[in-house]
């Protein structure tokens, strides 16, 4: 009997070690696998395309003697969280073995650069932009257009710069294809670099994902020779959020303090040691397969507006099914919060969503009809970032909620420029005036003022964008800065 | 691993400081005056600019840390997870550490912590304490 079970950090964080040795101990034949994203489910374990979820060691004879009825939830595939999903990226997910050439190969792996190399750099080019792929680290600039400038730029040396310093809280899409189809990130690199003229690639990963680490270094190790000439190369991060911002990320390969470079120039055309560099995050890169296996018209088929072919929406924080929800663009806020997410786990009522990371926006339910779409977000003075959500519940206070965005500002600013630097750190002594009470409605409109400040005069978004959770809970939550009746 | 032998391995290598930095800090548990020194002399650097490359990073100690290290996510969805009212139970312990980091990307299964690379989810008051003793 073969039961499969996720190997990654989610996974491991849950016990999956421990119920894969269990089942191991029993005779059965163990199979480490990607994990489906129904984290609420985690440890997930799969016998004959039925799960059984969440696992401990001490239900395995159980299962294996047929029972366990209490924790199985039919077939995986077959379970409304998996069944309402549009997975093109995550295709893979929970059904192979991350670092198996071979399960890769069976699942269409290299079908993408396969094609790119048969219809040439500028036709590849063409099809990304034709996808309407736009960057999904959040700033969803398009992607063909980034990669045509590079292509278009005369260099002897350009590079592909991967983004994995996935550092917003409620985000885990980036590791997740890291740790489980590693592979699709190194091919939709190696398209790139063969799109764009580029024969060296780095893949900077944040130092907090150790797993996704080890699991790109080996896999770049056992693919070298399908990329060739093109090569990839892991680098790791050291603790500093700021370098999930392209330039400051650009100064941290280069061995430099992660500090933030004013654009112009653009990294496109000077980037990393000032060469020609495309520098796209990890959903970007390894959407790029896909598109170039079933045509830009398949991806472009998918979205609304000009938001177009899916995301990888991370559902967490305070929420019965959190997990990995990959679908079209234009499914409402609500729908992911309540139907998908089931509300939050606490059981409580939904009172506030954070989407986008530390610098998104926090939104009460009576936005909840807000299609996610870049430019449906931005109409909301939001915005979808990176394309996490973090609920909360009505435990939480908005007010020391605006303080931690303004005090994470302060800690993680790079220091280079003075709306950042001081702003963040005048903004969290303001907000403890209003959480003390004192002359609550003059510091609000200090607040507002600084906010305007740091939103347009930083220079990337850090400063630029903390002014998002700040005036939001500001805005929609005010009852919690005025009467200050909360410890 | 000495560190004639880390600078060895790195000293060729485009944007070689932070290769040689987490190698050092790995060894060492701390990157220190004389090794910001070597260092500096190997790279053909300053002092100054390799000092401003290891104090801008929160991975890099100056001094090493004797104690086990609990790496305590205190980000936003652990927040919504109920990791502040967490730390409140915890009992100083002189024999730990608990550091806060922001975000392990485990945010659907918080409040979450890591200790070395091994992660840790779904905690409470009674697994963290376990956690701790364990160390």
């Amino acid at each position: 009997m073969k039961v499969r079970i996720s190997d990654d950090a989610l996974a491991l964080a849950c016990g999956a070690d421990a119920v894969a040795t269990a089942f191991a101990d029993a005779g059965a034949e163990v199979e480490r696998v990607s994990s489906w994203g129904m984290h609420w489910l985690e440890p997930l374990v799969e016998i004959n395309g039925i799960g059984f979820g969440p696992v401990t060691a001490a239900d395995v004879a159980e299962i294996l003697n047929g029972g366990a009825d209490a924790l199985c939830i039919g077939p995986i595939a077959a379970h409304p969280f998996i069944a309402r999903q549009q997975r093109l990226t995550f295709a893979r997910a929970g059904k192979t073995r991350p670092l198996s050439l071979d399960d890769y190969y069976a699942t269409g792996g290299w079908q993408g650069l396969a094609k790119a190399r048969e219809i040439g750099p500028s036709a590849t080019i063409d099809a990304v932009l034709a996808s309407g792929l736009r960057g999904r680290g959040g700033a969803g600039f398009p992607a063909g257009i980034k990669w045509r400038t590079v292509a278009g730029a005369s260099a002897n040396q350009k590079y592909i710069v991967c983004n994995a310093d996935e550092g917003d809280s409620g985000t885990f899409a980036d590791r997740m294809v890291m740790e489980g189809d590693p592979f699709m990130l190194i091919e939709g690199m190696a398209i790139a670099g063969h799109a764009v003229g580029a024969t060296k690639g780095y893949v900077y990963i944040r130092s907090e994902y150790p797993h996704a680490i080890a699991k790109m270094e080996a896999a770049v190790k056992a693919c070298a020779h399908l990329i060739a000439p093109f090569d990839v190369e892991v680098r790791v991060g050291a603790g500093a959020y700021v370098c999930g911002e392209e330039t400051s990320l650009l100064n941290s390969l280069e061995g430099k303090r992660g500090e933030v470079r004013a654009k112009p120039p653009l990294p496109a055309l000077e980037g990393l040691f000032g060469k020609p560099t495309v520098v796209n995050n990890v959903l970007t890169l390894a959407t790029v397969p896909w598109v170039m296996a079933n045509g830009a018209e398949a991806y472009a088929a998918y979205g609304m507006g000009r938001s177009r072919g899916t995301m990888p929406i991370q559902i967490a924080g305070n929420v019965k099914h959190g997990g990995l929800f990959e679908t079209a663009f234009g499914i409402t806020l609500g729908e992911l919060v309540t139907d998908i997410g089931g509300g939050t786990d606490s059981g409580r009522p939904v009172r506030a969503v954070q989407v986008g990371g530390p610098l998104g926006a926090y939104h009460p339910p009576s936005q909840f009809d807000t299609p996610f779409d870049y430019e449906a977000f931005t109409g909301i003075d939001g915005l979808i970032g990176h394309g996490g959500l973090v609920v909360f519940d009505d435990q939480v206070d908005m007010a020391r909620q605006a303080r931690f965005a303004m005090e994470f500002c302060a800690a993680e600013s790079c220091g280079k420029c003075t709306p950042c630097r001081l702003g963040s750190t005048r903004g969290t002594e303001t907000l403890d005036r209003v959480l003390a009470g004192e002359n609550v409605d003059a510091n609000l409109a200090l607040i507002e003022d600084l906010c305007d400040t740091m939103k347009f005069g930083s220079l990337c978004a850090l400063g630029g964008f903390t002014p998002y959770p700040v005036m939001s809970a500001i805005t929609h939550f005010r009852e919690d800065f005025v009467v200050r009746t909360k410890a | 691993m000495t560190l004639a032998d880390i600078l060895a391995v790195h000293q060729d290598r485009e944007g070689a400081l932070l290769p040689i930095l987490h190698d050092v800090q790995a060894a060492f548990g701390h990157v220190s005056e004389d090794h910001i020194r070597a260092i500096a002399h190997a790279l053909n650097l300053t002092r100054a600019e390799v000092h401003g490359v290891v104090s801008f990073y929160h991975d890099y100690r100056s001094t090493p840390e004797p104690r086990p290290v609990i790496k305590l996510c205190r980000a936003e969805a652990c927040q919504a997870r109920g990791v502040d009212a967490l730390v409140d139970t915890i009992t100083p312990n002189a024999a730990v550490k608990i550091e806060t980091v922001y975000c392990l990307g485990l945010c659907s299964v918080g409040p979450a912590a890591m200790i070395g690379t091994d992660v840790h989810a779904r905690l409470d008051a009674t697994k963290l304490d376990a956690l701790v003793k364990s160390l």
